[in-house]
């Protein structure tokens, strides 16, 4: 599947992702600037804070406590539509997927 | 510059190299790793992937393909024996490499236990190489009792991992207490309690004396005379930097590798990243053995390699999960003179927090993401929430400073 990044400069980033792989794996991969994924994925750190575009919300499902938690506190402003990247794992009904990394 | 010579492939090492390419640097990045797998990531190693939960491809750092793409001559199994630090030189095992500059990412080894402990026997492990993991891996189907030397971070996550497979686990701490070390009695206890109500039997103010077998390890035997039936030991008393090359090279050590607040080690031309490193930090030298360090400082110093003049600010924190806990831990603890328990709604969910002349410090949270969060931001910006109302559950934490 397809997954386009909005970066923080504004320019977008656009790579093919294998089934399977989570947002903030898939985002170290392509040295997306502003996911660092510190923790690998465990649900530790927040430092893999993006937001979902508008019309994909609905097909990134909701988070989870623990995430919810973490997210109340990221560094950028939470919104709406912020999620942890690691807790999205690429499949199917998500090709074409746009994140927006939140900028400094 | 020309070429930049990183020795040392892991978290550190990996960062600086991709840091160097983000920043510009168009020379040639040559990444020298003594391990035969590419950069991973070792903190899964004694969780998920111990358990059999995380496959190997997943604890790379990058893709196979990334070192090419970005230009990062990746060279696994090549081990660095020695610098010459006034040539600017590093001697491999696969011949010599003059550099413009050296980054030393030569990362931590594991305390080993005397021969005269181990009695050389099999089936003594230790938690730090993706090899070391693959041998305990192998070892567990054919094991009962797992004794656990050092009731530290990863001592506790190796008799988590070993429960949940469904082997005796019994953890021998020679302090008075688990986690003496690095925690309060007050995380101690929780995490105590944690282990006892898995199974996992804890002893502490107790030391090894050794090992007993035939060949591989039977029992273990400690300092009182107890005699632990043992067909596994995972040996887990802490960790000391590498310093052995840049010692031969006649750098300044102090604890690890003695850099300024830039990175650079006392040769110029010379830095030291990561675990191995030993830097300024409010005054006194630090050492940080964490992931996030090692990201952080990678990218100051790869900035400071190529002439920026920036001084790294260490944002400590660390994590650990066992069994159902997750625990989070920001900020440093040292010199702590009071601890508030703030409970929390949740199983095992609490959080500890460290107070030092009156100052947050620190926060150990258990199953406590939002007092983390809150934690990590409030140390980061110098502020202390109101600890009375920090003690109450009711209070939202969004009012405390």
């Amino acid at each position: 599947m397809k997954i386009t990044w909005t970066l923080q400069d504004g320019r977008t980033h656009t790579a093919e992702v294998a089934n399977g792989t989570n947002m903030m794996e898939a985002a170290v991969a392509n040295d997306i600037t502003g996911v660092v994924g510190e923790c690998g994925g465990s649900l530790s750190c927040a430092t893999c804070h993006v937001y979902v575009a508008d019309d994909w919300v609905g097909k990134t499902g909701e988070p989870e406590d623990f995430e919810d938690a973490m997210l109340d506190a990221t560094e950028a402003e939470r919104k709406d539509n912020s999620r942890l990247s690691c807790q999205i794992v690429a499949d199917d009904s998500l090709d074409g997927l746009h994140l927006i990394v939140p900028a400094l | 510059m020309q070429r930049v010579v990183i020795i040392g492939a892991g978290q550190a090492g990996c960062s600086a190299a991709f840091a160097l390419r983000k920043r510009g640097f168009d020379g040639e990045i040559i990444l020298l790793g003594e391990e035969t797998d590419p950069p991973y990531q070792r903190p899964p190693l004694s969780k998920a992937y111990l358990l059999g939960d995380m496959e190997r491809a997943r604890l790379y750092l990058k893709p196979p393909g990334a070192y090419t793409d970005a230009g990062i001559d990746l060279r696994t199994g090549c081990d660095a024996i020695a610098i010459d630090a006034q040539q600017m030189r590093v001697d491999t095992a696969q011949g010599p490499l003059t550099a413009d500059a050296i980054i030393l990412a030569t990362g931590s080894k594991p305390i080993r236990l005397p021969e005269a402990v181990t009695g050389g026997l099999a089936g003594i492990h230790y938690v730090r190489d993706l090899a070391d993991i693959d041998a305990i891996r192998t070892a567990i189907p054919d094991c009962k009792n797992a004794v656990i030397i050092g009731g530290g971070y990863i001592g506790l996550e190796a008799a988590a991992v070993t429960t949940k497979i469904g082997l005796n686990a019994t953890v021998v701490e020679m302090a008075p207490r688990i986690l003496q070390r690095v925690a309060s009695r007050e995380t101690s206890d929780a995490m105590r309690a944690l282990h006892a109500h898995h199974g996992v039997t804890i002893l502490e103010n107790v030391g090894l004396a050794l090992f007993l077998g035939d060949g591989s390890v039977k029992s273990a035997v400690l300092a009182d005379g107890t005699e632990l039936p043992c067909d596994l030991a995972i040996v887990g008393v802490g960790i000391r930097p590498d310093i052995a090359l840049a010692q031969a090279a006649g750098l300044r050590i102090e604890n690890g590798i003695w850099t300024d607040a830039r990175g650079q080690t006392s040769a110029p031309g010379i830095w030291a990243v990561g675990d191995c490193a030993s830097f300024p930090h409010t005054g006194a030298p630090l050492r940080l053995e964490s992931v996030p360090h090692a990201i952080d400082h990678a990218e100051t110093v790869a900035a400071n390699v190529l002439g920026a003049r920036t001084d790294y600010t260490a944002r400590p924190w660390f994590w650990s999960d066992q069994f159902d806990v997750k625990l989070q831990i920001a900020g440093l603890n040292t010199g702590y003179d009071q601890v508030v328990t703030r409970p929390g709604g949740k199983p095992w969910s609490r959080s500890h927090w460290y107070f030092a002349a009156g100052r947050l410090v620190a926060v150990d949270a258990l199953n406590a993401p939002r007092d983390y969060m809150s934690g990590k931001r409030w140390i980061e910006a110098g502020q202390t929430p109101d600890r009375k109302r920090l003690a109450d559950p009711a209070a939202d934490l969004k009012t405390l400073v």
